[in-house]
Formats: C-alpha cells, structure tokens, sequence
C-alpha cells in the first residue's frame, strides 16, 4: 500500500493543516497589511475542502491504522462544520475591517479549530477524539480572549479556559478508566467488548463512561454543565460569537452522537436516563433562562441551550429516526444561527454594534429588509411553520414519541410555547415599538447577501424538506450499521 | 503487602478530586486554578500507566505521552489568557472575575 492511498481519504485535513501552517509563515513575515490576503485565502481553502470532502473517498475504516474513520456519517457533518466556518469567517473579515483591528492571526485560528473539528468528527479512538477535541479547543480559547484590550474579552476567555479544560479533563478521567476496564480505546474494538460482556460494563467502567458524558456535555453546553455559555457568548467579539454558536457546537454534537451510537451504543440503558435528564433541563433552562435577557448576545446564548435541548431530545430516543432528525436539525440550525448573526452583525449605530435587543425598537420603519429577515429567523427559532425551524422541531418530537418518550416530548412541546414568548417579543420590538434611536445604513453587501442567502433557505425549506432528510438517513443508517 | 492497581486508582482518584475541589473551592486567585487543571490531567496520567502496566498494552504510555504535550500547550494558552486579563483587570483574585452575570 503506497502512501498516497493511505494519506487520500486525510486529504482535506491535510490541506488544511499545511496550509494553514504555509499562512502563519506567510503573516510573520508580511504581518497585519497581509490579513486580507490570508482571511481570502482561507475561506477559498474551506470552499476547496468541502469539494475534496464531498468527491473524496466514500469510506474507509482503517485511516492510519485505525486512528480515523469515513462513513457517511462523517461525510454528513464534515461539509457542514466546514461551510459554517467559511461563513463565520466571511462575516468576521468584514466585521474586523470595519472597526479597523485587522489582525492575520483571526482566520488562521479559525482555520485550526476547523481542523480540529474535523480530527475530532472523524476520530476512531479515545486518543484522535483527544486530540481534535484539544486543538479545537485551544484555539476557540484564543478566540474568545482575541481582543485583547478588551476586560470582557479576556474575562470571557479565561471563564472559557477554565471550565474547558476542566472538562476536558473529566473527559480525559473517563478515557483512562473505560481503557483501563474494557481494555481498548478503540471505538469498534470497544463495541465489540462490550457486546461480548452482554452490554453491562464494570462499576468503573460505568463511571469512565458518565464522565465522558460531562466532559461533552460541557463542550455541547447541555444544563447544568452551561454556566460559561452566556458569558463566553457576551465577552467575545461578536464574530467570534458568531463561530461558536455555528462550528463547535456541530462537532461537539457529531461526535457525543458518534460516542453514544457507536462504542456505547449497548450501555443505551446507562446514558439514556442521563440524555433525558440533561435535555429537560436544557430545554427549561433556555426558555426561562433567556426571558430577563436584554442583551443580544446574552440571549441567543439561551436560545442556543434550549436548542441542545432539543437536540439532546433526539439522542435519548437512540433510534435511527432520533438521529436522521438530530442531523436534520443541525443543519437548520447552522443556517439560523448564520442567519441571526450576520443581521447582528450588519446592524450599527454610529459605527458601533449593537448590543441590546431595545435597540432593535422600531427597526421594521427604518431597515425593512433586515426586519423583516430577522423576523423570519425568530419565527424558525420558535417553529413556527412553514419555516426551516417547524421542520426541525416536527421530526424530532416525531422520533421522541415514536421512541415512546411522551414526558420528554410534552416538556419540550410546553418549553417551546415558553421559548416563542421572547422570539415573538423581539419581533414586536421590531414592528410595533417606536424608533428610539436610529441605526446606520447597512454598508456591507457581503452580509446582506449571507442573510438574504439564510433567509431564502429557511423560507423555502418546506418545499422540499426531504432534500436534507435524505443525506441524514444515510447518514444515520451508516452510523447505526456500524455496531 | 504489595501495592497494587487499586492503590494507584486511589491515588489517581484523589488527585482528581483534588484538582476538581481546587478549582471550585479556591476563592483566592488563577494560578492555583491552573495548578488544579494541572492536577487533573496529571491524576489521568497516573491513571493510564497504571491501567497500561496491568494490561501489558503500550497504548496507555502512548495516550500519557500525548496527553503531557497537549497539556503543556494548554498551560502555555492559560497563563497567555491569564497576562492579558490581569493588563486590563489589574488583578487576578477570582472574586474580581465578575464582569458578566446572569
């Protein structure tokens, strides 16, 4: 076997990898006058990256002797990790140029952490999922803290590092003691093992398995391991913000999937109870959390762990339907999240941003595009139908009830009634209020055309829902055959 | 009496809870966080060597290695984010982390 074919199916992962380290070069000598050059260069790598993933090889298990695996599932979440990187980037560069703090360093972080999400989704073993997960996180850690004048930013980046790596080390802890009780940090090989012992696992090995559990709950924000979310959210520049509610939280959410349907798909009688547990909560937590919010930023934090709520709702019915729909669902949530941003982010008031909700008052008489887009985003993120967000919400609470999860599914019936309160006051806000002050003219063409993009997408979603569905049912299935 | 691998789980377990408690407990300033993170991943290393000396399988040593390296760069980043907090803040005491609530 020559080296090509082994390295073929890393080929995205290495592009980004030696470019990104090529760029770094190419900044240290040219310094910030290059960061235009390098933010261009990256998103055209993302775009690049997406075709190899999408025309590369199909599947393959034994990358590296087993450290990385391909399936469609991977296939699924890749693209997606990637194309909303290219976004958050795209909308970063312009947010960067605009307050004048160009700095060549952004994208290429931005860059890195996509490569780690992408180590991370498609890791085989307890050691590659560290990996990923540690260079992802390393990088978002920097982000956060990036503006570094700012006291917020670099509180933000230091609650962020600290609870980080806190749970990173719970899901370190886990690692050790399910390797040392079943013997293997091999996904399949650990599949297998535990078939083998009839689906039980030792009292230690149970205890491996609820840390692993924390650590990812950490990393997906799921209550009550959410507490660094609002502030983290708040602190960091809003591009920033923008990334985090996109990327990492569709890798960390690939890859708790990956760990409970695949190595411990068997224990499903262990962490089910935990999922449901953590989803109520979640979903509680985000309608009444976000309620008292005034801030923007604060409350698409909560809107962001009611929506892990939901998303955990799927995980616990563990079935291939709970999965198909968890996968749909992430999607629309990307371009929601894509959506909402780049209005927050194309919305000035003197040449600042904007960072309450009250500044929206009366938005619909001075900038009715933008009103009338955002009001679409909001009415997707209540599921109100027929929009993206209805569609999202249908399929999962179909799965929960096909599950037979009727109390979790009631719960987040009730807490999505609660969750369209603030959603639907916000549009007020924007339709009935008086102007109190009036904002900028949007100058950035490259934003209007992200959210007219994301607008169009959730508006015309339900004319063919099935278009996504049908990749996440591979997706699905691919993930399910593999115990 | 010969020690064997419940003594280093214990140990491992100690250090961990130690390292958990030092981050939740300490009021008094961010280092002795970032010595707690320290802890934490040291008690996995403990933990790893021990398990991959009772199993007879080198992969444990192999995941120590890694995890060492990874948590070097980790504290690098820490005490980086921690420098340019206490320019802007002019304090490190965790109570003064408390710009943002709610």
């Amino acid at each position: 076997m020559n080296i090509v074919n082994i390295l073929r199916p890393l080929l995205p992962e290495l592009l980004l990898a030696i470019s990104g380290m090529v760029l770094l070069i190419v900044g240290a000598f040219k310094g910030n006058n290059a960061s235009r050059l390098i933010s261009q260069c990256i998103v055209a790598l993302f775009a690049i990256a997406i075709v190899l993933t999408i025309f590369g090889p199909k599947n393959s298990n034994d990358i590296l002797k087993d450290h990385f695996t391909l399936d469609p599932f991977v296939l699924f979440v890749k693209p997606l990790i990637l194309f909303g990187s290219m976004i958050a980037t795209i909308m970063a560069m312009n947010y960067w140029r605009n307050e004048k703090e160009e700095r060549f360093e952004f994208s290429i972080l931005i860059l890195f952490a996509t490569l780690g999400m992408m180590v991370m989704v498609s890791s085989n073993n307890l050691i590659a999922l560290y990996l990923g997960l540690e260079l992802q996180s390393l990088c978002l850690y920097i982000l956060a803290s990036f503006r570094k004048k700012a006291l917020r930013s670099s509180e933000a980046g230091l609650k962020y590092f600290v609870l980080g790596a806190l749970s990173s080390g719970f899901l370190l802890y886990g690692s050790s003691l399910i390797y040392g009780y079943a013997g293997s940090i091999h996904f399949e090989q650990l599949d297998q093992i535990i078939k083998q012992t009839g689906a039980t696992i030792s009292i230690g090995g149970t205890l491996g398995l609820v840390m692993i559990l924390v650590g990812l709950s950490f990393k997906v924000s799921a209550v009550p391991f959410h507490m660094w979310t609002p502030d983290v959210y708040e602190g960091s520049p809003t591009p920033v913000t923008a990334f985090f509610a996109i990327a990492p939280k569709v890798a960390a959410i690939a890859i708790f999937l990956r760990l409970i349907q695949g190595p411990f798909a068997h224990l499903v009688h262990q962490w089910q109870q935990i999922i449901i547990v953590l989803s109520i909560l979640s979903m509680l937590v985000g309608a009444f959390g976000a309620i008292q919010q005034k801030g923007i930023k604060r409350l698409l934090a909560y809107s962001s762990i009611g929506h892990v709520g939901y998303l955990l709702m799927g995980f616990a019915t563990g079935s291939q339907k709970g999965i198909e729909a968890v996968l749909v669902y992430l999607v629309i949530y990307v371009i929601m999240g894509i959506g909402t941003f780049s209005v927050v982010l194309a919305l000035r008031r003197q040449g600042r941003l904007i960072h309450d909700w009250a500044d929206l008052k009366g938005l619909a008489k001075s900038h009715p595009g933008a009103a009338f887009l955002m009001a679409v985003f909001m009415f997707s993120m209540a599921g109100i139908p027929p929009l993206a967000g209805f569609f999202a919400k249908l399929y999962i609470f179909m799965a929960a009830i096909d599950a037979q999860l009727y109390t979790l599914s009631i719960i987040g019936v009730v807490t999505s009634v609660i969750a369209a309160f603030y959603y639907l006051r916000i549009i007020k806000m924007m339709y009935f209020d008086e102007v109190t002050s009036s904002l900028d003219i949007m100058s950035s063409r490259t934003l209007r055309v992200i959210m007219v993009m994301a607008g169009v997408f959730i508006l015309c979603f339900f004319i063919k829902p099935d278009f996504i569905a049908h990749y996440a049912r591979l997706a699905a299935t691919s993930l399910v055959v593999y115990q | 009496m010969s020690i064997g691998i419940n003594h280093y789980l214990v140990i491992s377990s100690i250090l961990f809870s130690l390292g958990v408690f030092g981050i939740f407990l300490n009021r008094k300033n961010v280092i002795t966080i970032l010595l707690s993170i320290e802890l934490i991943l040291l008690s996995v290393n403990i933990n790893l060597v021990a398990f991959s000396h009772f199993l007879q399988d080198l992969v444990g040593q192999v995941f120590v290695m890694f995890i060492l390296t990874v948590a070097a760069a980790e504290a690098a980043i820490g005490l980086a984010i921690l420098v340019i907090y206490f320019r802007n803040r002019g304090s490190i005491a965790v109570e003064d982390v408390n710009m943002m609530k709610g």
